[in-house]
């Protein structure tokens, strides 16, 4: 991973963000279009492959949130928190909840209960991706392949 | 009462998570809490006409519910668990070395007040079954305490797994009871016994489970184990409360199923065989805490006899006598404690003169002593003269008097098992080689052959200790005041259990036998010689259950060793062969379903890209480079997400190509570490084979899917979903609104197996570094300190924990 290259630097550097903001886009998108949390935890998870494939791994480990373990256990409470909390007011596992709320210039928003179980998808999603890419990127001895080779 | 036994649970937990830095803190609030508990019970159930019930739904679906009834005997059993919990909590206080054990120990402790408060408040099996299992996981873990020592370890397996064994018996004759009579309420079961050769089978499960927990024959051997455990814990959990479960247990069966010939021979036969099984063993014994262990296997075949047979007068005699050995042999192990904790030794053969040294501490142990040994005027000795009294007068044949024997034989061998410990541990003894022999081996005091009193044992040590002794003699001395107060615990269990107790019986056979009992007992104590050496029999029960045990262990490893090759291939052969045998029988059951209504393609788009994807199929199976191959299965993927498109799912289209890319990157970095070919073909696995398997695999789920597609009967659910997407759950995409709201717990399911799965991946790619480079490793980790611990715990794992 020594060899870097100028031009997978600077997209990562430029579409890190828009990637994210997409995957953020098309995860709440999903309730009324192709979309959801697991499609949008996965888009960021390419986002992470980018990063990846320009700076190795240890670009993404110096980042404070991306951290699997917190994300994968953020993602489970919030969806498991999203399902029981129906239970505690005597409706049935994740009965979803609609509330309609007037923001100002934007107008009429409606919220989905259910919306936020998909963020807690969102999450668990990316931190699985996370998992698996930083498990398997990470390798202090060399290939074995190299090995054979010389 | 509910409110009780969660109270105990909830300052466990506390304790246990924040009593670090002054466990005594924990202990001294451990003690009030059984005192209150102690005291709360007493004004709710002492001397009120109708018991105190309580009942929790639980699952209405089974019939379950967790029940509680406070009735006369729950009110004794709770005194017992509580007054003497807190006694032996104060005297562990001062036992301890105030360490990490100890917070461990205060913590547990009263989590098992709480299990064993609870199993004595059951009205219902069920519930006592939960707490009999909490009770289970505490000894566990209690006598495991010290876990650095093997043999406790050890022992507390072997406890867990025989009383866990007796637990699931308890558990299969409790549901059996369940759909036979449609509850599992003692009261209910009482009022229409169920009868016939499934409750017969049910009682005998039952009984098992009781005879397990109680350490009755052919179960006994996990308890004297039981004692690698602190003195407090086997004071405590093996010798006055939690072995007393099965007792408790057997109580409130036997009204029901006294009468049953197979009960009360199994009772007789059983208790009768560990009495003496007991206190022959207990003869033998030169470790004061282990013949007090076996005392106590012998005790408990006595109880059994008496609380099982299911007679009016010999269910008042067991419970009378519950009490009694509750209390001297809690004083009697402290006692052995106290001893302990001075002079460094409890083996009978290196104390001698000890009665000059600690004069006090030898009155007491003798007094909680001639209790065990049934003389007058203490506890013991009336609560024997009534159960011999009962046996006696019991009407129930032949198998009466086969208890009256097994009773008499063993009481001599309690006497003699008495005289034995008193005299071991007290009298002044000459020198003998062996035990100078055995002294220098274990190299315990540095000068003389015989140990020293090191230090004089605090108030806190004698304390406890003395109320026990105490509590022997008053209840001997006032035999007929203690047993009014027993009327009430007998007559809950059986209406016409009511007696009494007396200090002098006056002279009948009963009183006879006593005499000549103890008379016998004594002289045998005395002509059996301190300094024999310790006796391991040939077949004992443990050596048995070690040989099944390791026997089970080991076949098991056998069985994985030829199921689980580690093969891939065979793996993947096995599994693909079941795959296509199961398919083909599907579809030869209706050969040709949905091949009428097949098109072969809907547009020219679908046509060109279902081509491009077989042939990218084909050319993975040719490829020869796994590089090449993953990018190629990719292709295939991605040829499938367009056909998805194609047919308006764009919701699974997206997922597909997101899912691909990744799949991609992932294969990429597992291949880098990976030879760049695939190897040679294995021996067992000819070319011929694997294409066989693989083409019967493809063209059976191609065919399954077109039948499947023309199979359905039922209107669609997506029909159903879509009417109701937007109403229901307010969005417009059904595909999502079905994955986080109408099906959502599924997805709820798969989000928990991903998070399992990628932690899976991260351990096994962890340890699969370690494995390869093992000398590398062992640098890294020193400058990692994290890895050094796991792989410290891996090697602790891996070698049974014995580090030098």
């Amino acid at each position: 991973m020594s060899r870097r290259s100028v031009i997978l630097d600077e997209a990562d550097r430029w579409l890190f963000p828009v990637i994210v903001m997409v995957s953020v886009y098309v995860t709440f998108r999903g309730h009324n279009a192709p979309g959801g949390g697991f499609a949008g935890g996965l888009i960021t998870g390419c986002a992470f492959v980018l990063r990846f494939l320009a700076g190795s791994d240890l670009r993404i480990r110096r980042s404070v949130i991306a951290r699997p373990d917190r994300l994968i256990g953020a993602g489970l409470l919030l969806a498991v928190a999203t399902a029981l909390t129906p239970v505690l007011f005597g409706d049935s596992l994740l009965e979803s909840n609609i509330w309609k709320l007037q923001v100002p210039l934007i107008g009429e928003v409606k919220v989905v209960s259910s919306a936020i179980f998909d963020l807690g998808v969102y999450f668990l999603v990316i931190g699985v991706v996370l998992a698996i890419l930083l498990a398997l990127g990470t390798d202090p001895s060399e290939p074995v392949e190299e090995r054979e080779a010389t | 009462m509910t409110a009780l036994v969660l109270a105990h649970f909830v300052v466990a937990v506390v304790v246990l998570a924040s009593a670090r830095a002054r466990p005594v803190i924990g202990a001294v609030v451990g003690c009030v809490l059984f005192a209150a508990t102690a005291v709360t019970i007493g004004i709710l159930g002492i001397g009120v006409d109708r018991s105190r019930v309580e009942t929790w739904r639980w699952i209405d679906d089974l019939g379950l519910q967790m029940a509680f009834r406070l009735d006369g005997f729950a009110v004794m059993m709770v005194l017992i668990v509580s007054v003497i919990g807190a006694l032996v909590l104060a005297y562990s206080i001062a036992y301890f070395d105030h360490d990490e054990t100890f917070v461990r120990f205060v913590g547990l402790f009263v989590a098992f007040a709480g299990s064993m408060t609870g199993l004595v408040l059951s009205s219902d099996l069920f519930t006592m079954f939960v707490f009999w299992e909490l009770t289970s996981v505490c000894s566990f873990l209690l006598i495991g305490l010290n876990d650095r020592s093997a043999q406790a370890r050890t022992a507390a397996l072997r406890a867990l797994v025989v009383t866990g064994g007796g637990g699931l018996c308890l558990l299969a004759g409790v549901a059996l009871f369940q759909v036979l009579a449609g509850t599992s309420s003692f009261a209910e079961l009482a009022a229409d016994p169920p009868a016939g050769t499934t409750a017969t089978v049910a009682a005998v499960l039952v009984l098992v489970g009781a005879f397990t927990k109680s350490a009755q024959f052919p179960f006994h051997f996990w308890l004297p184990g039981a004692m690698a455990a602190p003195t407090p814990v086997s004071a405590y959990l093996h010798s006055a409360t939690m072995v007393k479960a099965g007792i408790v247990l057997m109580a409130r069966m036997s009204p029901i199923f006294g009468d049953l010939d197979v009960w009360r021979w199994m009772v007789v036969l059983c208790g009768g065989t560990t009495m003496i099984l007991g206190g022959a063993r207990a003869m033998r014994q030169v470790d004061a805490k282990l013949l007090l262990a076996f005392s106590t296997v012998s005790q408990l075949g006595f109880l059994t006899m008496l609380v099982g047979l299911g007679v009016p007068g010999a269910t008042y005699a067991g419970v009378a006598h519950l009490v009694a050995h509750a209390v001297f042999k809690a004083g009697l192990f402290l006692g052995v404690g106290v001893i302990d904790h001075s002079t460094g030794t409890r083996d009978i053969r290196k104390l001698s003169g000890l009665w000059r040294e600690m004069p006090a501490v030898a009155a007491l142990m003798c007094l909680a002593g001639a209790s065990m040994a049934g003389l007058i005027p203490l506890f013991g000795f009336a609560t024997k003269e009534k159960a011999l009294v009962a046996l006696l007068d019991a009407d129930v044949g032949s198998v009466g008097w086969v208890a009256l024997g097994f009773v008499t034989v063993g009481s001599v061998l309690s006497a003699a098992y008495t005289v034995r410990l008193l005299r071991g541990l007290f009298a002044t003894k000459p020198t003998t080689r062996d035990s100078a022999q055995g002294h220098m081996a274990q190299g315990h005091m540095a000068q003389g052959h015989m140990a020293q009193v090191r230090h004089e044992p605090g108030s806190l040590l004698v304390g406890p200790m003395a109320s026990f002794a105490v509590a022997s003699l008053a209840g001997g001395l006032a035999a007929g005041v203690a047993g009014r107060w027993l009327v009430a615990a007998a007559t809950s269990l059986d209406l016409a259990a009511a007696s009494k107790l007396a200090l002098w019986p006056g002279i009948n056979t009963a009183l006879g036998i006593s005499v000549a009992v103890v008379a016998v007992g004594a002289v045998i104590g005395w002509r059996v010689p301190v300094t024999a050496p310790p006796h391991h029999p040939a077949v004992s029960g443990e050596r048995i259950f070690q040989h099944t045990f390791d026997g089970l262990v080991e076949g098991s490893k056998r069985i994985t060793v030829v199921t689980q090759s580690g093969s891939l291939l065979a793996y993947l052969a096995v599994v693909m062969s079941v795959v296509a045998a199961v398919l083909a029988v599907a579809i030869f059951t209706d050969p040709g379903a949905g091949l009428r209504d097949l098109v072969v393609a809907d547009s020219p788009v679908q046509l060109a890209v279902s081509i491009v994807a077989i042939v990218f199929a084909f050319a993975v199976v040719l490829a020869r480079d796994r590089f090449v191959s993953a990018l190629l299965i990719g292709g295939v993927g991605f040829g499938c997400a367009v056909i998805f498109a194609t047919f308006g799912a764009p919701d699974l289209a997206l997922t597909q190509v997101l899912v691909e890319t990744l799949s991609i990157v992932v294969f990429l970095l597992v291949l880098r570490q990976m030879p760049r070919r695939f190897a040679a073909d294995p021996t067992w696995a000819p070319q011929a084979i694997r294409i066989a398997i693989s083409t019967a695999v493809g063209v059976s789920v191609a065919m399954f899917a077109v039948m499947v597609s023309g199979a359905r009967s039922a209107p669609s659910v997506g029909e159903v979903y879509g009417e109701l997407s937007l109403p229901e759950a307010g969005g417009n995409n059904i595909v999502n609104v079905i994955l986080v709201d109408f099906r959502g717990v599924d997805t709820l399911g798969e989000i928990t197996v991903l998070a399992v799965a990628a932690l899976g991946v991260t351990n096994l790619v962890r340890m699969a570094l370690r494995h390869r480079k093992p000398a590398e490793a062992s640098d890294s980790e020193t400058a990692q300190p994290d890895r050094a611990d796991d792989a410290g715990s891996a090697d602790r794992s891996s070698v049974g924990g014995q580090r030098p």
